[in-house]
């Protein structure tokens, strides 16, 4: 996409900055949806039928509340470190959205062709980590500091589990770009990582457990990662509030809430391009080509997208002593076990 | 069990009941609401609901029971004798009036909706109706005022009732000084007794 748009333009810097707003145009419509959807779907599961009296069936309620959101008086504490404390909620959503650039939202579009795609998003999306810290600590409030500190907990010790999960496909294709992992899973959705992949019979079958354990644990880890249920420690009403977002309010607040869902769409949009064929059609050639590719982009994340949200209002939440143990004691031995399988596969 | 099958035994348990709960939330998704948008759709309310008081003033006779056997005092009722020359009407169950009701206020307010006053009117014209919705952004609006006599007409009766109770004194002064000529005549105009002849019109109809 930045090849064509240099083309297009020349080097300037409108190059960048329209480069850079491109995945935006997504993610800003995408929250909307989601808000919405969350709010819908969890209604719905509880026999509720939620907003209804704005615009047809309360379609419009997130709208309505981003400009309330925008109204409200942004306050900052007064013993807060206001730099940081300002700076920290960009810096999160920032991280999310950076790792939109490597995403293969269509054959034809990925915001950057970057060879290490995966390792980069992993890499960036660390940096909403230290943007945790930095609005936990900067706001001068024990709760939000407590928050915090789970919440960069959890974070890092799941980003172990993905990192591992997401070099299990990686094996498989050979390559860290997702243009190319989804390419290489092209024609249909016999040809999926997480059904083996476009290998032989065989070799298909002997990875078939392995994958499907894999792809599983992504998914996992991935909503470990985005702190939402089962693994929402850090949104402890009881004991920490609202967890590091705590003191904030107004405009950052609902920046936290966009990265928030940014996230949810980013690891979607992971979990489909390492192992649902990313952009691919599930029909082989049939509605295939790029605007189809990017209808299936989205609706695979979608779908997943709605299972995050599905899988928020059944289960319960885990205790902290839990969430470690399932990191370290049963998803990280776990993918041990399949990238040695898989790795003994591949070679064989 | 040992150590390995607990293991095991624990991630199974984990995704089977993570399984039977995400069946149980689909299947919900998808049976209707059991939500009543209120304001546009209501629920029926039961046959003998108690909610807002309602007296028909047209059949009160001024008994005053209702008044005395609410918990809450939030009754207030005056009468005025009828003088005998004053047709008051009958109400719907044939029962002659024999007072003028110029206050009847039910302070909702203070109303705790035990109906208790519904049960001894023997008219029954105090009644609990199916009306919830009546709030108000003055408590003093809530002060319901049921009589519909104009103030001219109170003081009419008052005039009259006054006259009638000065006659009486003097034909029993009359009849007194004819008996008895050096007793005193009582002082005249004294002001209407209004209870007392309520209590007496009630008692025929008292179930006890």
């Amino acid at each position: 996409m930045y090849e064509l748009l240099h083309d297009l333009l020349g080097d300037s810097l409108l190059v960048y900055v329209i480069g850079a707003a491109l995945p935006l145009l997504f993610v800003l419509p995408f929250a909307v949806v989601a808000v919405l959807l969350e709010m819908k779907v969890s209604a719905h599961m509880q026999d509720r039928v939620a907003y209804m009296y704005t615009g047809w069936h309360g379609v419009l309620q997130p709208v309505a509340d981003i400009l309330k959101l925008l109204q409200k008086e942004d306050t900052v504490p007064a013993a807060a470190d206001k730099f940081l404390f300002r700076l920290a909620p960009f810096l999160v959503f920032m991280g999310g959205y950076a790792g939109f650039a490597a995403l293969p939202f269509s054959s034809a579009y990925i915001g950057s062709n970057i060879d290490l795609g995966v390792f980069y998003i992993l890499a960036v999306s660390s940096l909403a980590v230290i943007g945790l810290m930095m609005a936990g600590w900067a706001s001068n409030n024990k709760w939000s500091l407590f928050g915090a500190m789970r919440s960069v907990a959890q974070i890092i010790s799941y980003e172990i589990p993905s990192a591992l999960s997401i070099l299990v496909a990686v094996m498989i294709v050979g390559s860290l770009n997702l243009q190319e992992v989804s390419k290489f899973q092209e024609g249909g959705i016999q040809n999926w990582i997480v059904f083996g992949g476009p290998m032989p019979l065989l070799q298909k079958l002997l990875l078939l457990p392995f994958t499907i354990t894999a792809f599983f644990i992504l998914f996992l880890a991935g909503i470990a990662e985005v702190n939402r249920t089962p693994f929402d420690l850090p949104e402890a009403e009881s004991e920490l509030v609202q967890g590091y977002n705590t003191e904030y309010s107004g405009m950052k607040f609902a920046i936290f809430y966009l990265a928030e869902f940014a996230n949810m769409f980013l690891v979607s949009g992971i979990v489909v391009s390492l192992y649902l064929g990313g952009w691919t059609s599930p029909f082989g050639d049939v509605m295939s080509g790029p605007i189809w590719s990017f209808f299936w982009f989205v609706v695979k994340g979608m779908f997943f997208v709605f299972l995050q949200v599905w899988i928020r209002w059944t289960l319960p939440r885990l205790r902290v002593d839990q969430l470690m143990y399932t990191s370290w004691k049963v998803l990280t031995p776990f993918l041990f076990v399949c990238i040695f399988a898989v790795g003994l596969i591949l070679v064989l | 069990m040992s150590e390995v099958r607990l293991y095991f035994n624990n991630i199974w348990m984990a995704l089977s009941t993570a399984a039977i709960g995400m069946k149980t939330t689909i299947r919900h998704l998808f049976t209707p609401a059991v939500t009543i948008q209120y304001p546009d759709v209501k629920l029926k309310l039961p046959e003998r609901a108690r909610n807002r008081l309602y007296v028909n003033i047209d059949d009160c006779i001024g008994c005053d029971q209702c008044a005395m056997a609410c918990p809450v005092d939030c009754i207030d009722i005056e009468t005025i004798k009828g003088t005998p020359d004053q047709d008051l009407g009958v109400t719907s169950t044939g029962q002659k009036k024999r007072l003028h009701v110029p206050v009847f206020d039910i302070d909702i307010a203070k109303c705790c909706y035990c109906g208790l006053c519904v049960y001894p009117c023997p008219t029954e014209c105090i009644m609990m109706t199916d009306v919830y919705e009546f709030s108000e952004f003055d408590r003093h609006n809530l002060n319901y005022h049921f009589s519909r006599m104009s103030p001219g007409e109170i003081t009419v009766a008052k005039e009259k009732l006054r006259k009638a109770d000065e006659e009486a004194a003097a034909k029993k002064a009359a009849a007194a000084a004819a008996a008895k000529p050096a007793t005193p005549p009582p002082a005249a105009g004294t002001p209407p007794k209004q209870e007392g002849g309520a209590q007496e019109q009630a008692k025929p109809n008292n179930p006890s």
